[in-house]
C-alpha cells in the first residue's frame, strides 16, 4: 500500500518517506536543512497539546514544526506493521 | 595574524570549541541560536599566531534571519585565510550540505566533525578519509566537550594555513542551480563515507522526552521543574547571603569606621554611608545571583529550552508570539540584555518587535534581589515565597496583556520550524564558568551603574547642605514631594520615589538606594522598611518596580536591535503605563477592601 498524506494529518507513531515539499522559498531552505527532503525517512514521534507542533524524527535530527509548516509536507506511507 | 572563522549551523558546539580553544567564555547553550554576535580570541596554530572568529550558527549561507545576516555581512566584508566548517558528526546527513556550499566559496576550509562521543554512542561511524577525499577538504573529528581530537584538530588548521595564500573575502553570489547538484553529491558521500545504524528506538534521551514532553503532564513537569529550582537557589543562596552581609558589617565597624574617622563629615558620610552602605547592600545578593545563574546555565545546557518551546508553542501562538518567544522570555529571567538579543532568530520583524516588547517585563535577576530583599523585609518567612511566586506570575500576566494589546499591531506569519537536540548532561566546567562570568558581571555593574547611582542618591539626600536627611528639605525631598501627585495614589511615598527614579539606571540601585536613604544597612534596614510600609504599600511598590521601564542597558539594547526610536519609545512608555494601571489598581482595589 502506497498511502500519499500530509504530515500534518499523521498519528504519533506514523512513519514514511518524504515524497514532496511545498514550501515558499525561505521556508524552503530552512526546511532542507533541517532535513525534509525528498526520499528522506521520516517518522512522527508525538504532537502537542490544543493542535500545537509536531515533534518530528528525520534520521538522526529531531525536529519540531507546527501544523500549516506540516501540511505543506507530503509523506508516502510506510506500510503499517501488522500488530 | 591569520584571521579563520568558524562556521556551522546553529548548536553544533561552535561556540564550545572557540572557548576550548581560546580559553576565551563565549556563551554557549543546547538550544539554537545561542551566539548571536561575532566573537574574537587569540590561539596559537603551529607556527601562526590565529584570530578565531565565532559566528553565529547558519542554516544556510543565503539564509535571512538577523543572526544569519550578522554572518553574511562578515563574511563579505571581512577578508579571512580560512574557515573552518564544524559539522554535528551524528547529523551529516542534513549538515554535510553547508560544508559544500562553504567549500564553494573557494576559501581555504578545514571541516571538523563535531560531538564525535555523541556519534560513536549512537553507532556511527565515519570514514573520514574517505570523506576528505571525496569532498576534497581536511576533515578531523574531535569532541569540543570532551577536548577529544582537539590537538590533531589544530595539526589540521596548521597546516592548512601553512598552505594558504593571501586573506580574502568570500564572493557569496552564486547560482541557486547548484543545490541540486549538491544535493546527489551529499547523498553519494554519505553512502560512501558514513554508517548510520538503524536508529535505537529507545535511547534515555527518549524515554525522558516521554516523561517531559507528555501531552498533559509536560507543562505542569515543567513548571513544578522551574519551582524546585527557585527553591532549590534559596535554599542554597540564603546562608551565604546572609555571610556576606554579616562580612560588610564587619569590616565597616572594625576597619571602615576607625580608619575614615579623621575625614570631614561629608566626605565620610559619601563614603561610609554612600558608596560602602549602598553598594554593599546590593553586594549581599551576588552568592544568591551566582547560584541562580548556576542553575539557569544547567538549564540552558541540558535541552529543556527547545522542550519548553514545544509545550509551549500553541499557548504562544494565541499571543501572537511563538515557543521561542517563551524560551526568550526564560533566559530574560537572567538577564533581559541577552535575551533581546536572542530574538535575532526570528526572520519576521513584527514578531521579532513582538517578543522584544514583552522581555523587559520578564523578572531578571536585578529585580529579583529587589524583591527577595523587601519580601523578606515584610512579609513572614512562610508567606515570602509565595509572594515571589505571585510576582512572577505578575511578570508573566504583563506579558500576557502586553502582547493581547500589541498582537494586531505586530501580526506576523513566522513559521515556526526548530530543533529538538537531544538532552545533553551540563559539565561542571560550563556551569562553573557561568557563575565566574556572573561574578564579572555584577563587579563592572557595581563600579559604574551602581556606584553612580548611590553616590548620587546619597547626594541627593543630603544637598543642599544643613537639611535633615533625606528630609523635605534636601533635593531628594523635592523630587520626591513632585512625583506624589502621580506616585501617591500608588502607595508610593517621597522617600521611595527616589529609589524608583534611580532603578531606571540599573533595578537593583533601588536597594542601595534604600539603605542610603535611610541610613541603615542588613537589619536594620528591613526593619525600618517594614516600619515605614505595610504590605499593600510594599506589594504595590514591587508591582511597579518589576513593570515600570527597562533599565538603561535594556533600553540601548532595545534601540539597537529595533534600530527604530519609536519602537524604543513605545518599549519605554507602555511598560511605565502599564505599571501605573496595575500598581494602582492593586493599592486602591486593597485599600478598598479595608487592606
Ligand atoms: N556531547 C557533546 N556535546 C557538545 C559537544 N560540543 C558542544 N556540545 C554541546 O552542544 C551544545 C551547543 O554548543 P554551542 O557551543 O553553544 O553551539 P554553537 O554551535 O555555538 O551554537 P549557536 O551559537 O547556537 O550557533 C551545548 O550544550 C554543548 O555543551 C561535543 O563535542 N559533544
Ligand atoms: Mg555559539
Amino acid at each position: 500500500m502506497n498511502d500519499l498524506r500530509p504530515l500534518s494529518e499523521l498519528n504519533p507513531g506514523d512513519h514514511g518517506v518524504i515524497a514532496a515539499v511545498h514550501a515558499p522559498e525561505e521556508l524552503g531552505k530552512r526546511l532542507t536543512a533541517l532535513g525534509f527532503s525528498t526520499g528522506r525517512p521520516l517518522a512522527l514521534v508525538r504532537r502537542a497539546l490544543l493542535r500545537g507542533p509536531l515533534h518530528v524524527r528525520l534520521g538522526t535530527t529531531d525536529v519540531a514544526l507546527r501544523m500549516a509548516e506540516a501540511a505543506g509536507i507530503q509523506v508516502r506511507l510506510a506500510a503499517p506493521v501488522p500488530a | 595574524m591569520k584571521r579563520v572563522a568558524l562556521v556551522g549551523m546553529p548548536n553544533t558546539g561552535k561556540s564550545t570549541l572557540f572557548n576550548r580553544l581560546t580559553g576565551a567564555s563565549a556563551r554557549t547553550g543546547n538550544w539554537p541560536g545561542v551566539t548571536v554576535e561575532l566573537a574574537s580570541a587569540r590561539v596559537l596554530a603551529g607556527r601562526h599566531m590565529v584570530e578565531l572568529v565565532d559566528l553565529p550558527g547558519l542554516y544556510d549561507l543565503h539564509g535571512f534571519s538577523d543572526d544569519e545576516r550578522v554572518v553574511r555581512h562578515f563574511l563579505e566584508a571581512a577578508p579571512v585565510d580560512a574557515l573552518v566548517v564544524v559539522l554535528n558528526a551524528s547529523q551529516l546527513d542534513r549538515q554535510l550540505a553547508l560544508a559544500l556550499q562553504v567549500k564553494a566559496l573557494g576559501l581555504p576550509t578545514l571541516v571538523l566533525l563535531n560531538m564525535a562521543d555523541e556519534a560513536r554512542r549512537h553507532g556511527i561511524r565515519i570514514d573520514e578519509a574517505g570523506l576528505a577525499a571525496g569532498l576534497g577538504l581536511p576533515v578531523a573529528a574531535l569532541s569540543a566537550k570532551l577536548g577529544t581530537g582537539q590537538a590533531e584538530a589544530v595539526r589540521r588548521l596548521a597546516s592548512l594555513l601553512d598552505a594558504a595564500g593571501p586573506a580574502r573575502d568570500a564572493a557569496l553570489r552564486e547560482a541557486l542551480a547548484e543545490d541540486h547538484r549538491r544535493e546527489s553529491a551529499v547523498e553519494s558521500l554519505l553512502a560512501r563515507h558514513v554508517h548510520v545504524p538503524p536508529r535505537l528506538s529507545d535511547t534515555a534521551s527518549d524515554r525522558l522526552d516521554r516523561v517531559v514532553l507528555h501531552p498533559w503532564l509536560g507543562l505542569p513537569i515543567f513548571f513544578l521543574a522551574m519551582l524546585a529550582i527557585f527553591q532549590a537557589v534559596f535554599l542554597l543562596g540564603s546562608p551565604l547571603q546572609d555571610g556576606v552581609e554579616a562580612l560588610f558589617e564587619g569590616v565597616r565597624k572594625s576597619a571602615l569606621e576607625p580608619l575614615l574617622a579623621p575625614l570631614p563629615d561629608f566626605t565620610r558620610g559619601i563614603l561610609l554611608d554612600g558608596v560602602w552602605a549602598g553598594m554593599g547592600t546590593v553586594a549581599a545578593f551576588v552568592p544568591l545571583i551566582v547560584v541562580f545563574f548556576f542553575f539557569l546555565a544547567a538549564v540552558e545546557d541540558s535541552g529543556y529550552l527547545s522542550r519548553a518551546a514545544f509545550l509551549t508553542d500553541s499557548l504562544m501562538a494565541r499571543l501572537g508570539l511563538d515557543g521561542r518567544a517563551f524560551v526568550m522570555l526564560l533566559m530574560g529571567f537572567g538577564c533581559n540584555v541577552p535575551a533581546l538579543m536572542g530574538t535575532r532568530v526570528m526572520r519576521d520583524r513584527p514578531m521579532r518587535l513582538l517578543s522584544m516588547l514583552t522581555i523587559p517585563l520578564s523578572l531578571c535577576s536585578a529585580r529579583l534581589q529587589v524583591f527577595v530583599f523587601i519580601a523578606a523585609a515584610i512579609f513572614r518567612p512562610a508567606v515570602a515565597p509565595w509572594v515571589l511566586f505571585g510576582l512572577y506570575v505578575t511578570s508573566f500576566l504583563a506579558v500576557i496583556v502586553t502582547a493581547l494589546a500589541f498582537k494586531g499591531r505586530f501580526a506576523s506569519r513566522e513559521p515556526f520550524v526548530i530543533e529538538l537536540p537531544p538532552w545533553r548532561a551540563p559539565t561542571l566546567r560550563l556551569v562553573a564558568l557561568r557563575g565566574w562570568l556572573e561574578v564579572k558581571h555584577f563587579l563592572r555593574r557595581a563600579t559604574t551603574f551602581i556606584f553612580v547611582g548611590v553616590v548620587a542618591v546619597w547626594l541627593l539626600t543630603h544637598l543642599p547642605s544643613g537639611a535633615a536627611p533625606a528630609g523635605p528639605g534636601t533635593i531628594a525631598g523635592w523630587i520626591g514631594s513632585a512625583l506624589q501627585p502621580v506616585l501617591g495614589p500608588l502607595g508610593i511615598d517621597e522617600r521611595l520615589a527616589v529609589a524608583l527614579l534611580f532603578g531606571f539606571v540599573a533595578k537593583e540601585v533601588v536597594i542601595g538606594a534604600f539603605a542610603v536613604i535611610y541610613g541603615l544597612e542588613g537589619d536594620a534596614l528591613a526593619g525600618e522598611l517594614a516600619r515605614s510600609m505595610d504590605w499593600v504599600a510594599a506589594t504595590s511598590f514591587m508591582i511597579f518596580t518589576l513593570v515600570y521601564t527597562p533599565c538603561l542597558s535594556a533600553i540601548a539594547t532595545l534601540r539597537t536591535e529595533s534600530r527604530s526610536a519609536g519602537f524604543t519609545a513605545l518599549a519605554i512608555a507602555w511598560p511605565l503605563g502599564l505599571a501605573w494601571a496595575a500598581s494602582f489598581a492593586f493599592y486602591q482595589g486593597m485599600r478598598a477592601m479595608g487592606l
